[in-house]
């Protein structure tokens, strides 16, 4: 992700008889390109496909209707009209997605920083604090999110003493909140990478030259930790956008995600072509973003590649 | 010399170790630096030069003390408020910043109008003879260069104290010279204060125009370059400055008695040497103060010769002592190894020092 210059004295090292061989990077190259590729594959070959008149699966005749499906509409009487139904679910996702990233980004920064001014035995432990929920199924950690946050659970409870209502549970927040916990972690973690490697004496060189404590975090922390915080965005922007589980269990199916709809036309709807449709579109305008931040990294010079 | 520009009044600093020890840092330092002075913090690592340095830029606040400059207490300031500035050892560039927007980043700060600050951007590159530079990376530059900039950075705040911390120690020797003659020469052209932190004491001879000498956190002598090295306070003194031949000898009769059964005479010592009416001294006598003679007070064996360009310098192993002399290499005899020598100290320059 982050292109970081490795000291030349370990590529020595690392240059004689014992080096790694490319021989042994070739399965697990073969096996993701397997993985990624035949199923991406599929997706694209589906989306052009008819829906067969019953059941499941496809019928091999190519077609466009299912990309005409996603923004138009036609009606009994034949007439077409702007369908914004989907729009509307892309939308929702990338509105979750970037409070999502905005409010991790918010939230990690501090606490990187404070990680990566403590001693070097804290550090280890308060990294591996940070992992702690990795150990956990995500769905179980999500479960556990709804318990919480329930009518009836602690907060619900708590607020009932001081006659409060507390509502969340199966609203867009609840699927936020549940976004937010989830993809800290991933922000958290390489913005930490970055400031562990940030020479703080840049900082004292800073307020030395008279800059006051906000100056020297927006003019010379915050550019020193920039490749993190693209990585961060990046781990968190691209995964929220496609996350299904949260709005399926706390946000109750309400305000559906893309990822609900592509999810419910491989099942219930069972109109596959339709649902690869709109799983290419994603796909595509995923890696437009991905596009426009690495522009915007390579503009600013940033060592920064994302693809 | 006498006015009051920068004072440093009981300042006192102690840090804790992790083992739940104490270091003082610095105990109990009082020195007045005066303006338009080179000024010398002078000393091992560890001596707390360094902490007295980042405690008058305002990066380390002492447990107890004042700090005053031009009158007024500045201790008690953030950095950022205090009209010194400081060139690191590690220059501490801005990688991000090309080198005029790291020269212009300190005079940004002060809200200082564009055009005047592309102005003084330009005249502090000029001064560190580097026109041209500011739109180069500081990745793309020499250590020496990258020394430079941070120069300038500092020099552009037209600070009214510049504290430097060991500016040099990572330029080879070749560059250090240089660089010690240019700093001496911004310094006369600029009028600027200088507070100056090394532990080379070459260094500081060469530049200072006082030297404060520090040891365990204390000022163990403050003076001129000269008197530092011609008159040391004590052992410790003698020894960091220069190279130095302490010579532990018994006080007699007319002089002290060394070690091989000479009598250096009282009246080849320093007119000022103290000595004690009896008991054990220390005669420090540098080494190119000392000169063949052919019934010196110092005699012994040849242990070694070593030519350095120079001058010679030759071991003379003195009881179980070895004293060092260095000779001029023309217009001597050089004594071959294991031959029998005597040595005197000349010009009066040897002296009893405290140990």
């Amino acid at each position: 992700m982050t292109a970081v210059t490795t000291p030349p004295k370990k590529q020595a090292q690392r240059g004689q008889p014992g080096q790694s061989s490319p021989k042994l990077a070739y399965l697990p190259i073969l096996f993701l390109a397997f993985a990624i590729g035949i199923p991406l594959l599929i997706i694209v070959v589906y989306s052009f496909l008819e829906k067969p008149s019953q059941g499941t699966g496809v019928k091999w005749v190519f077609t466009l209707e299912n990309y005409k499906a996603l923004f138009i509409q036609e009606k009994l009487d034949g007439t077409t009209v702007l369908d914004t139904r989907y729009i509307k679910v892309l939308w929702t996702s990338f509105y979750y997605s970037i409070i999502t990233t905005v409010v991790t980004l918010v939230l990690s920064i501090p606490v990187a920083m404070w990680i990566a001014t403590r001693d070097a035995r804290k550090r280890n432990l308060l990294v591996a604090l940070v992992t702690l929920p990795f150990w956990i199924s995500i769905l179980i950690r999500t479960y556990g999110m709804r318990q919480i946050i329930a009518d009836e659970g602690p907060i619900g409870k708590f607020l009932g003493l001081f006659d409060i209502s507390f509502s969340i549970l199966y609203t867009p927040t609840a699927t936020i909140l549940g976004l937010i916990y989830v993809f800290l972690p991933f922000m958290i973690l390489p913005i930490y990478a970055s400031a562990e490697r940030f020479d703080f004496r840049l900082a004292e060189a800073a307020y030395d030259l008279g800059a006051k404590r906000m100056t020297v975090v927006r003019r010379v922390i915050l550019p020193s930790i920039r490749p993190g915080v693209i990585s961060g965005i990046a781990l968190v922007f691209i995964p929220a956008l496609g996350s299904f589980l949260q709005s399926d269990m706390l946000g109750g199916g309400k305000t559906n995600m893309v990822a609900n709809v592509i999810a419910n036309n491989f099942g219930q709807a069972r109109n596959w072509p339709f649902g690869s449709a709109l799983a290419v579109l994603l796909i595509v305008l995923t890696l437009l973003f991905v596009l426009i931040m690495q522009g915007a990294a390579k503009k600013r010079g940033d060592k920064v590649e994302l693809v | 010399m006498s006015e009051k520009y920068l004072e440093i009044r009981n300042i006192t600093k102690v840090f804790q170790t992790p083992e739940g020890g104490e270091v003082r840092a610095l105990d109990d330092v009082t020195l007045d630096i005066a303006s338009g002075e080179f000024f010398i913090l002078l000393g091992p690592s560890g001596c707390g030069k360094t902490t007295l340095l980042r405690s008058i830029a305002g990066l380390e606040y002492p447990d107890s003390g004042e700090i005053i400059l031009q009158g007024e207490r500045i201790d008690d300031k953030p950095p950022y408020d205090r009209p010194v500035n400081t060139v690191f050892q590690s220059y501490a560039l801005f990688p991000h910043m090309t080198v005029g927007e790291n020269i212009a980043f300190g005079l940004e700060m002060e809200n200082v109008e564009k055009d005047e600050v592309t102005k003084r951007v330009n005249e502090a590159l000029e001064q560190v003879q580097l026109a041209g530079y500011d739109k180069r990376m500081p990745s793309q530059l020499s250590g020496g260069q990258q020394q430079r900039v941070a120069l300038a950075r500092a020099l552009a705040k037209k600070p009214k104290v510049l504290l430097l911390d060991e500016p040099l120690s990572a330029l080879d020797l070749k560059l250090r010279r240089g660089m010690q003659v240019e700093l001496k020469r911004l310094q006369r052209e600029t009028g600027i204060t200088f507070v100056f932190v090394t532990h080379d004491q070459e260094e500081a001879m060469s530049m200072g125009d006082r030297i404060a000498v520090f040891s365990q956190g204390k000022i163990v002598q403050l003076d001129t370059p000269v008197e530092v090295y011609r008159r040391p306070v004590n052992a410790y003194v003698a020894d960091f400055i220069g190279e130095t031949n302490l010579i532990k000898g018994t006080v007699v009769a007319g002089g002290i008695s060394l070690p091989g059964g000479h009598v250096l005479p009282t009246d080849q010592l320093a007119a000022d040497s103290v000595i004690p009416a009896s008991g054990e001294v220390t005669v420090a006598i540098r080494p190119e103060d000392l000169v063949l003679a052919t019934n010196g007070v110092i005699g012994g064996t040849v242990s070694e010769v070593i030519f350095t360009g120079d001058s010679v310098r030759v071991h003379v192993r003195v009881g179980d002592v070895e004293v060092i002399a260095a000779l001029a290499s023309y217009g001597t005899e050089i004594p071959a190894q294991g031959s029998s020598v005597t040595l005197n100290p000349e010009h009066r320059a040897a002296r009893t020092v405290a140990s």
